[in-house]
């Protein structure tokens, strides 16, 4: 099936006024008829309950923490961009809807992209009015910073702890909508799926974390905002609860998923340290503006720093290879986070890894506090550098960080149309939860801007469209969908306690993981995929017959939550190689070692693969029906994106 | 490493709870504090007994979901986070106490785990600025001096971990509540509600049960964001001059 992105026609630059124009409104009294269905709290999530509420509508707020203001956005560090041109540097709405088509290295759609840039302007303004402290210059006006794949300054930040500061400040909002009455919090509560009235998306059924109790709830629509599926790799700077079961569920429910091969690999992570590790650390992107990475220029050196013979400092400036600026002068070490991260991969496959495993460069700092100051680098970047510390033992002011990339983003996510709705009629999915705007690579400070977009700028216009054409609709937790929703998961509950097996849950995400790192992870080939395939496959079987899920349902039980994810984590782990295996190309995180350029960047085929793989579920150990959406370009020209 | 664990369980709300011994081995220096607990869990679930639960998410010390009371102290020995703790932090042959957080508004929902949703009932209480998406001014309209905008970044740096609430032997919400009232009052932003927020606030931090401030600067000492006890004071100063001049009379 060829899907219908549902663009409007026109000039770019007018799609948005004119759609919002054209959608149809729902009347300040019949606002308040209606019910709304949020999953999830992050930025996207307390954006988008928050406004709606104030719209009128009732909205209902889901989050699996204890409060909403834990949500995984709030580890977002680096910043968020806006094309505010602050800095008189030529930056514009078109250049960043340029460079976000660009750094998704053209598989992207371009209508939402230029949307997101158009509206970014407005975020800004917004969080300043909640009273998020951003970082200001001495004038009193706000400062800015650059950002991996681009040449002006247009990122916003409050020091290394931007999504802390605009999360708390979506909180406040919801909050004040709690104490208004208009949004009711189900903090601690689960949803396990989502149920379907005639195709379209009436309610879910939720899992009480505390009691175990299975709820159902009833609305006129249900919006996911909730985020990505990093930890399929089990290793991942997501947070250790964060999960793709809310999207996974919808999407056997009739929601496509689309281009779930394309995960990011963000460069600059502290390297693994050992077989316990249960989650892996970023340090934000943005060090990059004044870190130098850099290995040593032959093996034997590295090999020195590796049995710890020689130090960083010990190496003189002719042996050591600034491989980033080098290979990429005009960008240096501001690249995209794909090439990056891909670089880290070479050198090290090379022998020039400089940690104990093997598997770390180094990012310095040395020249950039000879220049600025110790102190000025502490303003920056202090929180970061004492996270470091802490994690790691060293002090970096010192001696050089050691980084190596790790899994962070995934780009793809549920295929929606421009107003953000799934395949399924009143099912939305906003933030990571989609797939549409960072196309196979996402820019660094790009996610945030995504999710309070889709929060407080789309959908409060969107939602109306469809809402006001149900009016007539009744919701009802009584219809017997509901009912055969909450059995099927409770039956699905049964069966995970009742299996008994000889080994825990984390035991076979982390061999998921491997599998998912080794195959599926910066490099992937046709062979290694086709084995992975056929690994996850006897995982998952090997899951439903030996794991052992203790305690009972009625209880806090964080065994049984986790094997929820972890069981939908190795389904969908088989669609990602799926999706990298039918994808013959190279494109930003999805890299195919068959297809390269002679000087090892990533070779797309625009003739056979510009369109948006989008995956219908077909029924339980089925192959899944591949759907595209044809990627139309209109404004910009598909070149090989060079950085050099 | 070689540790003895001295871990509170108590299966739910109503049990009366208990410490239970657990000896453990094979512990690294270079893991954090949970993963130890992981590796604990691991070894408790293949012997088929039920984990310890405790709250955790991020595990990068910024979400605020990790608690833990540690050898007497909230987050343990040093100023981080939990999940920022580190096993270099113990020394081999040690025995680590560890309980949940003790406070009348936090009470236990099993093991380690409290509930807390006493914070976000102050934040609702008034903790935002009264603005619906759309329709704000230009974000450099206002200027605010960097040195205003820096101490408004400071206070908002609070997590809600509820760490000052722990160290505090009146399990006092202070630290917490004025980080968010003092956050707002220096901004131009806040000052609309500054006083109807102070007043707010306060009062549904009294009404959840916490208990009276008596300045002995526990919190401050065991907060692992570093948020001052200045902005108790400026909280003080608040709401006295907000009751003084009361619109809410």
């Amino acid at each position: 099936m060829i899907l219908d992105s549902k663009s409007p026609a026109g000039p770019l630059a007018e799609k948005w006024t004119k759609h919002k124009f054209t959608s149809k409104l729902v009347n300040p009294a019949n606002k308040r008829k209606y019910e709304v269905i949020v999953v999830g709290t992050g930025l996207a999530g307390a954006s988008a309950a928050a406004s709606l509420a104030e719209l009128g509508y009732n909205v209902k707020a889901f989050c699996f923490q204890d409060s909403p203001r834990r949500a995984h956005s709030i580890a977002a560090q680096g910043g968020i961009n806006a094309a505010k041109n602050y800095q008189n540097d030529g930056d514009s709405v078109f250049r960043l809807f340029y460079d976000t088509i660009k750094g998704g290295d053209y598989r992207a759609r371009e209508s939402n992209v230029y949307r997101l840039a158009e509206v970014s302007v407005n975020i800004i303004d917004q969080c300043v009015a909640q009273g998020v402290p951003f970082a200001r210059e001495y004038g009193g006006l706000l400062a800015n910073r650059s950002f991996g794949g681009a040449q002006v300054s247009r990122t916003f930040y409050a020091r290394g702890q931007t999504g802390q500061q605009l999360l708390l400040g979506a909180y406040s909002a919801l909050s004040r909508q709690v104490a208004n009455g208009k949004v009711k919090l189900y903090p601690r509560t689960e949803m396990m799926d989502l149920v379907t009235i005639d195709g379209e998306a009436r309610g879910i059924v939720t899992r009480n974390l505390i009691t175990g109790a299975i709820e159902t709830h009833a609305a006129h629509a249900v919006l996911l905002c909730t985020g990505g599926y990093g930890n399929v790799f089990f290793l991942s700077t997501n947070a250790m609860g964060s999960n793709v079961t809310a999207a996974w569920r919808a999407h056997k429910k009739g929601a496509y998923f689309a281009n779930p091969c394309y995960t990011q690999i963000h460069p600059t992570c502290i390297p693994v340290s050992g077989d316990h590790q249960s989650k892996l650390t970023l340090m934000s992107e943005s060090l990059r503006n004044d870190g130098r990475v850099w290995v040593p220029k032959t093996v034997e050196m590295a090999e020195k720093l590796r049995k710890g013979q020689i130090k960083p400092a010990d190496i003189k400036e002719e042996d050591r290879d600034y491989y980033l600026e080098r290979k990429y002068p005009s960008f240096g070490n501001l690249v995209p986070r794909d090439v990056a991260s891909r670089n880290a991969k070479y050198v090290c496959d090379e022998g020039r890894g400089v940690n104990e495993t093997g598997e770390a460069v180094f990012l310095d700092f040395r020249d950039a506090i000879n220049r600025d100051s110790e102190d000025a680098i502490r303003a920056r970047y202090g929180n970061l550098f004492d996270m470091y510390q802490q994690i790691t033992g060293e002090n970096p002011y010192k001696t050089p960080m050691m980084i190596y990339p790790a899994v962070h983003y995934t780009m793809g996510g549920l295929w929606v149309d421009y107003n953000l709705m799934t395949t399924v009629p009143g099912l939305y999915a906003l933030g990571e939860a989609n797939f549409s705007d960072h196309g196979a690579n996402r820019l660094g400070a790009s996610a945030l801007m995504q999710g309070l977009a889709d929060g407080y700028f789309v959908i409060p216009y969107t939602l109306g469209d469809y809402l006001a054409q149900n009016l007539a609709t009744k919701v009802d937790t009584n219809h017997p969908e509901f009912t055969k929703a909450a059995d099927e998961v409770k039956a699905k509950i049964k069966k995970l306690l009742s299996i008994n097996g000889t080994k825990t849950v984390d035991h076979f995400h982390k061999r998921l993981g491997k599998i998912m790192w080794n195959e599926c992870g910066m490099a992937r080939t046709a062979e290694g995929l086709k084995k992975a395939k056929a690994e996850i496959k006897a995982l998952r079987a090997e899951f439903w017959k030996d794991v052992k899920v203790l305690g009972e349902n009625e209880e806090l039980n964080q065994s049984l939550e986790k094997a929820h994810r972890v069981a939908d984590f190795l389904e969908l782990g088989e669609l990602m190689v799926d999706d990298a295996l039918n994808r013959n190309e190279s494109c930003g995180g999805h890299f195919r070692e068959e297809y390269q350029t002679p000087e090892g960047e990533a070779l797309r085929d625009d003739e056979n693969y510009a369109y948006a793989a989008a995956w219908k579920y077909m029924g339980d150990e089925q192959e899944e029906e591949l759907n595209k959406e044809p990627l139309v370009f209109e404004n910009v020209k598909l070149t090989q994106r060079s950085y050099k | 490493m070689k540790l003895t664990l001295k871990v509170w369980r108590q299966k739910n709300a109503s049990d009366n709870g208990s410490f239970v011994t657990y000896p453990l081995d094979g512990i690294s220096k270079d893991m954090s504090f949970l993963e130890m607990l992981d590796v604990l869990n691991e070894e408790l679930s293949e012997k088929g007994e039920d984990p310890v639960h405790f709250d955790h998410d991020c595990r990068e010390g910024i979400c605020g979901m990790c608690s833990l009371y540690i050898n007497g102290k909230p987050h343990g020995p040093q100023q981080t986070t939990t999940c920022q703790l580190h096993m270099r932090s113990f020394s081999d042959g040690e025995t680590i106490t560890i309980e949940p957080w003790r406070a009348k508004a936090f009470p236990v929902v099993k093991d380690l785990v409290v509930d807390r949703a006493s914070f976000d009932r102050i934040i609702q209480a008034g903790g935002y600025v009264s603005v619906n998406t759309g329709g704000v001014p230009d974000a450099n309209e206002i200027p605010i001096p960097k040195v205003i905008a820096d101490e408004a970044f400071d206070a908002a740096t609070c997590i809600g971990c509820g760490a000052c609430v722990a160290a505090c032997k009146n399990a006092s919400a202070m630290l917490f509540t004025s980080a968010k009232i003092s956050q707002l009052a220096m901004l131009p932003q806040g000052q609309v509600e500054r006083k109807n927020r102070a007043e707010k606030m306060i009062a549904q931090m009294d009404a959840e049960g916490f208990g009276a401030c008596t300045n002995t600067g526990a919190c401050a000492a065991e907060c692992p964001k570093g948020i001052s006890l200045t902005n108790i004071a400026r909280m003080n100063r608040e709401y006295f001059s907000a009751v003084l001049s009361s619109d809410n009379v």
